[in-house]
């Protein structure tokens, strides 16, 4: 199949960018979004043009490096899916489609479609751990966890960090990225400790990296390759309404 | 924003119970409309109530449009450069609407307050007069006022289904149940508050009520 | 030209002897510490963030060194750790099944055919149970039963269920558990880290590793980082054969750097070739995907009897269908280990009797399985995986059979490490899938798992202390003439890439030098193929250097010069890869020689002349490396052929 691309290029964070036409022809169906990438930036390598930036690594969907706006879409059309594991069959012969980098305040774009996602990082390092230095950990099985919590906790922590949440979000809001985090640490006894000043710290981590408020439209959850539900907030919402109070934290609350 | 929507919320069902009392007819209904006035006499001199209430709708009034106005204005900031292709809405409707579904709401709000309480878009605009005030604000011949009413009621229930939805989130709903549920009582409140406050001007236009 | 020269034999002077299950305690006793306030006088670089690399800085760190952090992807959390999907093993023997330390150890001497050391591996089944109680405490949540306790499953090579697991991404959960720890370290300053970072070079300083040469990917910028001690923590290298289970990124720059300032490379040639997954589609291809190996217990492998039998799946009958598994190994049918599995469908399409394009594929079909559990059953146990290839392929495994088709998805061998994983460079520490030293010539499923965090969170972070101990080591800064020199170096290979301005793309030498890779040294080697890709693989690497085109310059994003530097690594890399091959006139786990096989054709070890481990010594670009023997003893696991018919 033959495509139209309209992709957004940026040489840098000081370049202004704009949307750049190519033709990509012979795609195969079969092809992976990044492959037919690649086979653009080869050609754009022998034409002596400069190659079109991006961010991949694993490449079957779990590391969480790749992520464009395809389409307006945050991974492109299907669901639960990234965008290296969303494949040209989605698309028809003749398509434009346009590709855009994230876009946040809190992820600057770096060249094309490549951002800095490092304020994720730091909304974990601000809380979004249980503090269990190595070699002080007691027996496995001393800490038995109900399996409905397990699951749950699983089920949040299958995020992978690709930001398509802040990046469909309509307010730019990082919410469920650090909600899904909260949940998981949360619902576990061991998580219990830390439980208010961990959403404390990465609340106001969130807050002072850039995104947005979350006003709950739902749109992020759409956009996550990995489902995490919206009803992660919520328990955000719980935890730091109870650590707001007076009473948190303070010995016997 | 939840504590103050919860708050227009209960002051809504208070509201439109108020209203259905048009079926019971004028008597009732402008009774009703001056026991209002008179609500914690001799407790507190006339009308004193009316001015709390209205007090407290100020201040949520404001404290609603302040919340909304730092998350807009801080997700403004959140995405300087705009997506050059955003399609249509990919979770709900509702919630998508939420901020010029408000600015609406608002101007109904002020015109519904211009219009029934100091009546000075009123034909009848008499205060002593409730009902009739209500009778002939949507008088047939003044179908756009109905039509402008519906709009704005339509637009307050889709602000409610996701306000009330989302109020319950930010206060901590968090179960899955809990989310169908939750997504089910907004709903209900949405259908429930948009149909109460409908019947009375429909019920006006085809002479139900006159 | 001899294509190698032997060297003096190599011996491991940190292997404790004594029993077997005394000697990691001992020789923890027995070695040096560094007292608290000191620690915080010194360094210690680590170069990657995976399960090895992101726990040993979290631990060192809190131990209270000062650490600093390199990885390649934008974030620690994302270092290819992440894919695994099967599970960690453990001998906690919460089964009552007759599991114990001594049966873990035992399990991966043999499942790595007899070519590892038995006391890191005793050490490494002894840690195995605190890896455990570590990541539960991190809050790793693992799958558990109803009781609250955690599940576990048995996996290939084992007959009891010791791998712990968190569905089918086992190795994100334990990775994200490191990465928390780190990020923890990170918040509280004792670690410095450097995303978007490659080390392009090690510093050696009067013998002792002291720093790396690092290349900032955003702005380019090339700076010399110093420190007490270097830990590699850089992965596998299967990327080698462009066309792997690796993520895109996976390079051998780091290893291979240390291993031309001195670092022995040991077994390169032993590389896992996983049986289970997604063919190739076409020639866009640019990374396999692996399909969990727990599908093979309900899946049953197939080709057509017939050589071209095109015809759809479904209208093939029974009696024109080979179920070769079964035939060939009756007892142990589709489960049969991964090399012999691999071996067996790379037989069958040799014939011409494989299914897809270009026949490279056999068939994996549910269809016996849905019909004896009923498709619901089927699909509450692997209907993700089959939503993945769904979505991959555009065909849907419940009504058309799988195909799947052998790839690349671990080496075992790498810098070679003694006892304290402290490879020939002293102060040079390798760990987890970048070392050699655990997993012999094949490694068993749920072990690189347990390698990794062994190694970062209870091995190194004991071991490292016995080197720090003479430390803190005089003060080196970039005005050193050996700082100097590897800047330098850096600089020009980089300036020699941009200069080359040829005509052809990196990918496209990459793709062809994993063309020969696979051919000649993958499932199979011959000793003519093995020699022929040698050859091939020196003109190709002449040709790369005439011909590659790298646009752009080197100061900012350029993610070809990047890929231009790893692929250039890769080229040297294959051709000791081949060497190693070549050399080894044996079959042995992951390694086949064509010649050395059993009748029936079966892997021939050849214990008498090919019981040790093969560590390489670089001498200089072009010329012949030089073999150092390390002889392998075996006082506990006898070897013995390993059968599964």
């Amino acid at each position: 199949m033959n495509l139209t691309l309209r992709i957004w290029r940026q040489t840098g964070p000081e370049d202004k960018g704009r949307m750049v036409t190519y033709q990509v022809d012979d795609v195969s169906p079969d092809m992976s979004f990044l492959e037919m990438l690649d086979v653009l930036n080869e050609r754009l390598i022998l034409a002596g043009e400069d190659p079109v930036a991006f961010d991949h690594d694993c490449r079957e969907g779990i590391c969480g490096m790749c992520g464009m706006m395809i389409n307006g879409m945050a991974h492109g059309p299907q669901r639960g899916t990234t965008a290296c594991q969303l494949h040209m069959r989605q698309f028809k012969d003749g398509d434009t489609i346009d590709i855009e980098p994230w876009r946040a305040q809190a992820f600057p774009v770096v060249k094309d479609l490549v951002v800095n996602r490092s304020a994720f990082d730091k909304i974990i390092a601000a809380g979004g751990y249980i503090t269990a230095p190595t070699g002080s950990a007691p027996e496995a099985h001393s800490m038995p966890v109900p399996k409905s919590d397990a699951d749950a906790a699983f089920e949040a922590a299958a995020c992978i960090g690709c930001g398509a949440c802040v990046a469909a979000c309509p307010n730019g809001s990082g919410m469920l990225f650090t909600a899904a985090k909260i949940t998981q640490l949360s619902l576990m006894p061991q998580g219990q400790p830390e439980r208010y000043t961990r959403v404390i710290g990465m609340v106001d981590a969130h807050d002072e990296a850039g995104f947005g408020g979350c006003t709950n439209t739902g749109e992020c959850t759409v956009a996550c390759p990995k489902g995490i539900p919206l009803n992660t907030i919520g328990r955000l919402n719980r935890d730091f309404l109870m650590a707001t109070k007076k009473a948190a934290g303070k010995p016997g609350s | 924003m939840a504590v103050s929507g919860i708050f227009f919320v209960l002051y809504l069902v208070a509201h439109m119970i108020g209203n259905l009392k048009a079926f019971a007819g004028q008597p009732a209904f402008d009774h009703y409309a001056h026991w209002l006035r008179d609500i914690g006499k001799p407790l507190l001199p006339g009308v004193w109530f009316l001015w709390i209430l209205r007090g407290a709708l100020t201040v949520s009034v404001v404290a609603h449009i302040w919340s909304a106005s730092v998350l807009a204005l801080r997700a403004r900031a959140a995405r300087p450069v705009r997506y050059a292709h955003r399609p249509k809405v990919q979770g709900s409707y509702a919630a998508r609407t939420m901020r010029w579904g408000g600015v609406i709401i608002l101007l109904f709000v002020i015109y519904h307050l211009l219009d029934l309480s100091a009546g000075t878009l009123n034909p009848v605009g008499s205060s002593s007069k409730p009902y009739s005030n209500v009778v002939a604000d949507f008088a047939p011949e003044r179908w756009y006022v109905t039509l402008f009413y519906t709009l704005a009621i339509v637009t307050l229930g889709f602000h409610l289904r996701h306000g009330v939805f989302s109020a319950l989130r930010s206060l901590g709903q968090q179960t899955p149940k809990g989310e169908r549920w939750a997504r089910l009582s907004a709903l209900a409140v949405a259908v429930v508050i948009c149909g109460g406050f409908l019947v009375i001007p429909f019920a006006v236009l085809t002479g139900l009520v006159s | 030209m001899d294509l190698f020269t032997e060297g003096d034999p190599i011996a491991d002077t940190k292997a404790p002897d004594g029993p077997i299950e005394t000697r990691w305690e001992r020789h923890r006793f027995e070695s040096k510490l560094v007292n608290p306030a000191n620690r915080r006088k010194m360094t210690v670089i680590v170069v990657g963030t995976g399960l090895a690399g992101g726990s040993a800085a979290a631990t060192l760190a809190e131990q209270g060194y000062r650490v600093k952090s390199y990885c390649y992807q934008d974030s620690p959390r994302r270092a290819h750790s992440i894919a695994a999907q099967g599970g960690i093993n453990a001998a906690k023997n919460y089964r009552n099944d007759g599991d114990s330390v001594y049966r873990l150890f035992y399990d991966t001497v043999k499942g790595g055919d007899f070519r590892s050391r038995e006391s890191n591996v005793h050490r490494l089944a002894e840690v195995s149970v605190n890896i455990i109680d570590q990541c539960v405490a991190q809050g790793v949540p693992f799958a558990r039963e109803y009781g609250g306790l955690l599940d576990t499953r048995s996996f290939g090579g084992a007959q009891v269920q010791r791998t712990f697991y968190a569905r089918g991404q086992t190795g994100q959960q334990l990775l994200l558990g490191a990465y928390q720890a780190l990020e923890r370290q990170i918040g509280l300053g004792n670690v410095e880290m450097n995303a978007r970072h490659e080390m392009l070079e090690l510093i050696v300083v009067d013998g002792k590793a002291r720093g790396i040469v690092v290349r900032d990917l955003v702005t380019g910028e090339i700076t010399t980082e110093f420190a007490d001690a270097v830990v590699l923590a850089s992965g596998g290298y299967g990327n080698v054969f462009y066309l792997s289970t690796n993520a895109k990124g996976c390079n051998v720059t780091a290893t291979w750097r240390a291993h031309r300032k001195g670092a022995y490379f040991a077994n390169p040639c032993y590389t896992q070739i996983h049986p289970t997954c997604i063919p190739v589609s076409g020639d866009h291809q640019s990374k396999l995907t692996l399909m969990s190996e727990s599908l093979r217990n309900d899946g049953r492998v197939w080709v057509p009897k017939a050589k071209g039998d095109d015809r759809n799946p479904k209208d093939i009958p029974e009696d024109e269908r080979d179920y070769y598994l079964e035939r060939i190994y009756p007892s142990f049918g589709n489960l049969v280990p991964r090399d012999i599995a691999s071996r067996a469908a790379k037989a069958v399409c040799d014939q011409g009797r494989g299914v897809g394009p270009g026949g490279l594929g056999v068939y994996l079909d549910f269809a016996d399985a849905i019909g004896r559990l009923g498709r619901k059953a089927v699909e509450a146990k692997y209907g993700n995986l089959f939503e993945m290839y769904e979505r991959i392929t555009g065909e849907d495994p419940y009504e058309v059979p799988m195909r799947i088709y052998p790839a690349v998805h671990y080496t075992m061998g790498g810098l070679w490490v003694d006892y304290d994983l402290q490879s020939t460079i002293p102060g040079l520490f390798v760990i987890g899938e970048a070392n050699f030293s655990d997993h012999g010539a094949n490694r068993l499923g749920a072990s690189a798992l347990m390698q990794g965090l062994a190694d970062g969170y209870f091995v190194l972070p004991n071991t490292i202390a016995n080197y720090l101990a003479a430390g803190p080591f005089e003060k080196v800064d970039e005005s050193h003439p050996a700082a100097a020199e590897a800047r330098r170096d850096v600089e020009d290979r980089l300036q020699r890439l941009l200069a080359v301005n040829g005509d052809r793309t990196v990918d496209s030498f990459h793709r062809e030098l994993g063309q020969i890779m696979w051919d000649h040294c993958g499932m199979e080697r011959t000793e003519a193929g093995l020699r022929k890709a040698i050859d091939e693989i020196r003109a190709l690497r002449d040709q790369f250097w005439q011909r590659v085109r790298v646009l752009g310059d080197g100061e900012g994003l350029n993610q070809s010069l990047e890929k231009a530097g790893r692929v250039a690594d890769f080229f040297e890399l294959a051709e000791l890869m081949c060497i190693d091959a070549l050399h080894r006139e044996e079959s042995c786990g992951g390694h086949f020689r064509a010649e050395h096989q059993t009748e029936d054709g079966e892997a021939q070890r050849d214990d008498e002349h090919f019981s040790y481990v093969a560590a390489w010594e670089f001498t200089a670009t072009g010329q012949p490396s030089v073999l150092h023997k390390e002889d392998l003893q075996f006082e506990y696991v006898h070897p013995t052929q390993r059968s599964y018919k």
